[in-house]
């Protein structure tokens, strides 16, 4: 065979995350990593296996169950010299760390006249569907996207998290970072070399004509496996991620639905005040004249997410109920 | 061996003292053999999830909700089912709520890390660490307002000691004197990091700092448990206040069932030095029989009929259907 370029490197989700914080951790000794079980453990999910062998465990730190106390720790450290990665295991345990967030980190700057800064990421899970029950499943970034002071980031591929992460470490405010746990075997292309994508800027993950589906983090692959069904049945779908839900890229949003005059927003929080409310919101005050039909939202239904896999499996969207909803929308 | 015969404690001891540990070795045989069943579930793929296993603390569930009345309260953990069982759950509901059935306690709906039994005064297993502190100094709370005599267990790791608000309430149910129990289960692991790399100061300490009564045991000697909690209960009961009881103890498998590698976190010696040698059925069997309370004939014949009911449970949970869809939005609000 010929000597032909080196094939692109594909990597796993977790992969691509754990090579983003060892690239940072080299790149600035003030970047440190903690949470529980993160050291030896790599993580209940392994992301960070190998991790503390490279960095030693004075900067990959095991902490007692206290998210409370290791997320404030991460504020105060932050303030004062150092760039902490706070990992909360599963996203529902975020509930835990709500004042230290919400309270403190997100409000630190503006209430000091803008003298201290908050430099900080919170490494979290979410999604549904791994039959691990309500307190387990929860997808709560919305709640985080309310409050002024803190950028909140959805990668939905390898390529995204890894340039995502190393802009969140390097970002002066504090930011939450959302990782699918189902996806951290999705693999994809990522490059060795150290590069960043900025916040509040919106990928378009598929390009189309008829209709806008507008899709976070898990709901990405959802909407991209739509589109293709869409695409059998003669509906071109237009997939945009906005990898960010504050800062959000309204404008990639806007510009997309009034080529395509439909709109579906995708998101596995809670449809009721969530996510896919303020999409839909900013479509609406952004593309009014332009639609052809009422934007659609699609995300958990609204109950605590059940363990029965039958109950479960139909409160999150699928590609084939995203299918109905825009054959639905686009019918002539 | 002492055989019955030969002992001439025998008909000293009351029959229903006899008949109380005779019990409490069978509790702990059905939860042995329970979460027996709950791994091979999991390695055929039967279950959906993961279980985290009780076994080698049942001394601990069984030693206190043998203190206790049916309408006593417990709260759980994710390591919930001998809790459940000890205090009185069917292990038929109990496979089908793991299966995700409609028979189950919870139709389905909780799981393996959420059962909850009114009947049984089980306010629920819980996912969160330290999650119920509250729930169990609250119902404490609520038993001393209504004079009902009741007492709640409040079973926790001694990953929860790392939670600020088990600080807040056990203060609270001091100064109240409430009656309810911390009942701290120390099997020396959060997750996959010993909890003396987790943990600064005693353990006791905590507890004492608040004036609390605070007593330690050897968590494998279920009559020692035994005794212990029917003490600080009945101390409870009485309006006397709360205590936090430390029991040491240790989990024989993996954090959850699919956690199969851990020498990175503990040796194998370890593991086979608490089965071999602390083991808290044969430890008992062994007082069994040294007393002259059973054979190892009898105790056999337990065994065979507590299998007998755990494989007919899990055969039921099998063949139980799953809940309609049309249940998915039922009780989110009462
Ligand atoms: C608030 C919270 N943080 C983290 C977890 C994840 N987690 C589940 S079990 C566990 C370890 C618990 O250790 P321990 O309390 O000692 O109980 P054990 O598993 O030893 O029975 C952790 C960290 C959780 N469920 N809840």
């Amino acid at each position: 065979m010929p000597e032909t370029a080196t094939p692109e490197r594909e990597l796993t989700f977790a992969q691509a995350v754990r090579e983003a914080l060892a690239e940072e951790l080299r790149r600035d000794e003030c970047v440190c990593i903690f949470g529980e079980d993160v050291a030896e453990a790599g993580t209940p999910f392994k992301v960070l296996s190998g991790l503390v062998e490279e960095f030693g465990s004075d900067r990959v730190i095991d902490t007692p169950i206290s998210e409370a106390g290791f997320t404030g720790i991460g504020v105060g450290a932050a303030m004062t010299g150092l760039r902490p990665v706070v990992d909360i295991m599963f996203g529902d345990f975020l509930t835990l760390t709500m004042d230290q967030m919400v309270n403190q980190a997100a409000k630190a700057h503006y209430m000091s006249g803008g003298h201290w800064k908050v430099p900080m990421v919170m490494r979290t899970t979410l999604g549904a569907t791994r039959r691990s029950a309500a307190q387990h499943s929860q997808s709560l970034h919305a709640w985080f996207s309310h409050v002024p002071g803190l950028k909140v980031v959805l990668p939905s591929t390898p390529y995204d998290a890894k340039g995502l992460l190393k802009t969140a470490v390097r970002d002066d405010n504090p930011v939450v970072f959302f990782e699918d746990k189902m996806m951290y075997k999705l693999k994809g292309p990522v490059p060795q070399e150290d590069y960043t994508i900025p916040f509040g800027v919106a990928d378009v993950k598929r390009a189309g004509s008829d209709i806008t589906l507008v899709a976070t983090s898990s709901m990405v692959q959802v909407a991209l496996g739509a589109a293709v069904l869409l695409e059998k049945e003669g509906i071109s779908a237009e997939v945009v991620d906005p990898r960010t839900t504050w800062p959000l890229d309204e404008k990639t949003i806007v510009d997309s639905v009034k080529k395509t005059s439909r709109a579906i927003v995708l998101d596995e929080g809670y449809g009721r005040y969530g996510a896919t409310a303020e999409i839909a919101a900013v479509i609406a005050e952004g593309a009014f004249y332009d639609l052809d039909a009422p934007v659609k939202r699609m995300g958990a239904m609204h109950v605590p997410i059940p363990f029965s896999p039958p109950l479960e499996d139909v409160t999150v969207p699928t590609d084939e109920g995203v299918v109905a909803a825009a054959r639905e929308m686009c019918r002539k | 061996m002492t055989t019955a015969a030969s002992n001439p404690e025998i008909g000293r001891e009351s029959s229903t003292e006899k008949e109380k540990w005779l019990r409490a070795y069978r509790q702990m045989v059905r939860i042995r053999l329970f979460e027996e069943q709950v791994n091979e579930l999991y390695t055929r793929a039967l279950m959906p999830g993961l279980a985290h296993l009780y076994s080698g603390q049942e001394a601990v569930a069984v030693g206190i909700c043998e203190a206790l009345r049916r309408d006593d309260y417990i709260t759980s953990t994710h390591r919930g089912h001998g809790h459940c069982l000890a205090k009185g759950a069917s292990p038929d509901r109990m496979f089908a709520e793991l299966l995700g059935k409609e028979a189950g306690y919870c139709r389905g709906k909780g799981g393996s890390m959420h059962i909850a039994d009114p009947a049984t005064g089980n306010l629920g297993a819980n996912a969160i660490v330290g999650g119920s502190v509250g729930i169990a100094t609250g119902a404490a709370f609520a038993s001393k307002r209504l004079k009902n005599g009741r007492v709640a267990i409040c079973f926790f790791g001694e990953g929860a000691l790392g939670q600020g608000s088990l600080y807040e309430v056990m203060n609270l149910a001091e100064l109240w004197k409430l009656p309810v129990i911390y009942v701290c289960e120390n099997n020396l692991y959060n997750e996959y990091t010993h909890f003396s790399e987790t943990t600064a100061g005693t353990i006791l300490g905590r507890a004492l700092a608040f004036g609390m009564e605070a007593v330690a045991i050897d968590g494998q000697d279920v009559r020692r448990v035994h005794d212990v909690a029917a003490r600080l209960v009945e101390r409870a009961r009485a309006g006397n206040g709360p205590a936090f009881l430390q029991a040491d103890t240790y989990r024989y498998s993996g954090h959850h069932v699919g956690d199969i590698n851990r020498e990175y976190y503990r040796s194998r010696q370890e593991e086979q030095f608490w089965k071999k040698e602390r083991d808290p059925i044969q430890l008992h069997a062994n007082w069994l029989i040294a007393q002259g309370h059973a054979d190892s004939a009898a105790l056999e014949k337990m065994t065979v009929e507590a299998r007998t009911e755990i494989e007919g449970a899990v055969k039921f949970a099998v063949a139980a259907p799953y809940p309609s869809v049309d249940h998915v939005d039922e009780d989110v609000y009462a």
